[in-house]
């Protein structure tokens, strides 16, 4: 298959031969988008941050629909959205209609994705869809934007589809090997680059990202930045495949409870803490993998951009 | 083995409420746990004496029969009994309880269990599982003999998905083991990771589309036959 054009600014930059670095919004339970906004001027501040992905109903929870915000940040924050569409709630027509509308609302990346089930979320009575998978959906959205028809073969009128997509890859899994084989049948369907879940250990990941070059295809490494003791505990305990290393997590607890009442104390701990364990992973994975940049997954944890990223150089 | 389990008492209490005499009928078919003589007599004594706690009496008797979907079997051996009942309780799967209102359209009759999957109780484990959702379109030549339907919560083609955990599933809380990390061992045993590897296309629901309906004839090869007859139609 020929390659497909670099659509967006995530895959220009990255043709570009930049180490890219993408940013996480979350959507919750709400109807007020300003702290997402906000979290989205400061990606774009940074210069470093090409584009921001907004989540689908992370762990099956019932969120608002990614498809407005990722279009409300790119026209008032001027930052490009990774739009993530999960195959959990939408059948084949749904997950056409939304690419056409996101296409007409000048989306420029999609994330496919399996979505977590809704026996994990906040709606266990639902049921979940899971028409087609997500590796059938990377064929769909190939057929979409390649050949200009549905999943069916029947013409879109009115212009081309101009988007590129990618899918995600576990650098925890364990059995690795159907992993791998996975993502090798998601390739086979035409992704344009490769968002993995987060890496805490830093010898797995290299591992996993020298697996993934046989396919030839950009790879974002997933890093975590821990905002508290709370959501490390969270992350660790409750998101599949996840386990933050203990020592993290003790000395984490340890900054919250030495700065008790002392709101800037702490902040500046845990700052600490996660510069001085994520600033030399990521180099390490600049300086000796393949890996086209780092999905920094700082969800509302704007202020460790400046300190994280300085060392990088501009080309947003 | 279709997998079945009892409703809640009073539910089933609540159904047969406006009646004064209920037959309760077993049934020795496919059932899985059992649901036979003993657990018609059971079902029946539970009732009574939950009747009793409100001052009514209720009267029962306890049938089994072969097969609750065999409209043959309920004419010949449920229909006489039922005649001197005001309505039937089920300890079938929902095929027979829907035979038994078919064939006996005089009475009610009502379902005790819930009807769950087609699975299996393997030995020396202490549950059932499914093994196969009857989806009319069988893969399982491809994947060593393990149906990635019935046995992946997400009814994945192509998996295993980021919710695999050491080879355990997100749902269900790790305790059941992953489908696709099942068969990626089975294939890998047999050398034949060619058909892991092979991307599968999206499944056509046209053949699990409810009420299922296929015609007998094709079976029998009598195509012809009916084609005639559109052609005459026509």
């Amino acid at each position: 298959m020929a390659k497909r054009p670099a659509y967006s600014q995530l895959c220009k930059a990255i043709e570009e031969g930049h180490f890219v670095f993408t940013g996480e919004l979350e959507p919750k339970k709400i109807l007020d988008l300003s702290e997402i906004f906000h979290s989205a001027e400061e990606m774009k501040k940074t210069g470093r941050i090409v584009a921001a992905n907004v989540t689908d109903g992370p762990q099956g929870d019932a969120y608002m629909s990614s498809l407005v915000p990722s279009y409300l940040i790119q026209e008032k924050v001027g930052i490009e959205a990774v739009w993530q569409v999960t195959v959990r709630d939408r059948n084949r027509v749904a997950l056409f209609g939304d690419v056409v509308a996101g296409a007409v609302l000048g989306l420029k990346n999609i994330l496919t994705l399996t979505g977590d089930h809704t026996a994990l979320g906040d709606h266990k009575k639902g049921r979940a869809v899971y028409d087609i998978d997500s590796t059938q959906f990377c064929e769909m959205l190939s057929i979409m934007i390649d050949e200009g028809t549905d999943y069916e073969g029947n013409e879109l009128e009115g212009g081309k589809i101009e988007m590129n997509f990618g899918c995600v890859a576990n650098p925890n899994s364990n059995p690795r090997e159907p992993e791998i084989l996975k993502v090798g049948r998601k390739v086979e369907q035409g992704v344009d680059f490769i968002q993995t879940q987060t890496a805490f250990d830093i010898d797995e990941a290299k591992d996993f990202l020298k697996e993934l070059e046989q396919f030839n295809v950009s790879v974002l490494l997933g890093v975590f930045p821990l905002k508290s003791y709370g959501i490390a505990w969270y992350f660790d305990k409750f998101i599949p495949g996840v386990s933050v290393p203990k020592d993290l997590l003790k000395a984490l607890k340890k900054a919250e409870k030495d700065n008790k009442g002392n709101k800037q104390g702490k902040y500046a701990a845990l700052d600490k803490i996660n510069i001085e364990f994520f600033n030399p992973f990521i180099e390490e994975i600049k300086k000796t993998t393949k890996a086209a940049g780092i999905h920094c997954m700082a969800v509302e944890y704007e202020r460790l951009f400046e300190p994280l990223l300085k060392k990088y150089p501009k080309y947003v | 083995m279709i997998i079945t389990q009892l409703k809640d008492i009073d539910e089933i209490y609540d159904m047969i409420k406006p009646y004064d005499k209920i037959l309760i009928a077993g049934c020795d078919g496919c059932c899985q746990p059992p649901r036979s003589l003993n657990e018609a007599k059971m079902l029946g004594q539970l009732l009574e004496l939950k009747a009793r706690t409100e001052s009514k009496s209720l009267k029962w008797k306890a049938i089994t029969v072969l097969r609750q979907c065999d409209d043959r079997i309920v004419a010949t051996t449920v229909k006489p009994h039922a005649e001197n009942y005001d309505a039937i309780l089920s300890l079938a799967c929902g095929l027979g309880v829907v035979m038994l209102n078919k064939v006996i359209d005089d009475k009610l009759a009502f379902p005790a269990q819930n009807s769950h999957f087609g699975g299996v109780q393997n030995n020396g484990e202490n549950y059932f599982i499914e093994y196969c959702e009857e989806c009319g379109d069988c893969v399982i030549a491809e994947t060593g003999g393990i149906c990635p339907r019935a046995g992946c919560a997400k009814h994945l083609s192509n998996g295993p998905c980021g919710g695999m955990v050491d080879g355990m599933c997100e749902v269900g809380g790790y305790t059941i083991p992953c489908a696709w990390v099942r068969i990626y061992e089975r294939l890998k045993k047999f050398n034949r990771l060619d058909l892991f590897k092979k991307y599968r296309p999206p499944r056509d629901y046209r053949t699990s589309t409810s009420p299922g309906y296929i015609p007998i004839y094709k079976e029998y090869g009598n195509e012809e036959e009916e084609e005639q007859k559109e052609e005459a139609k026509a």
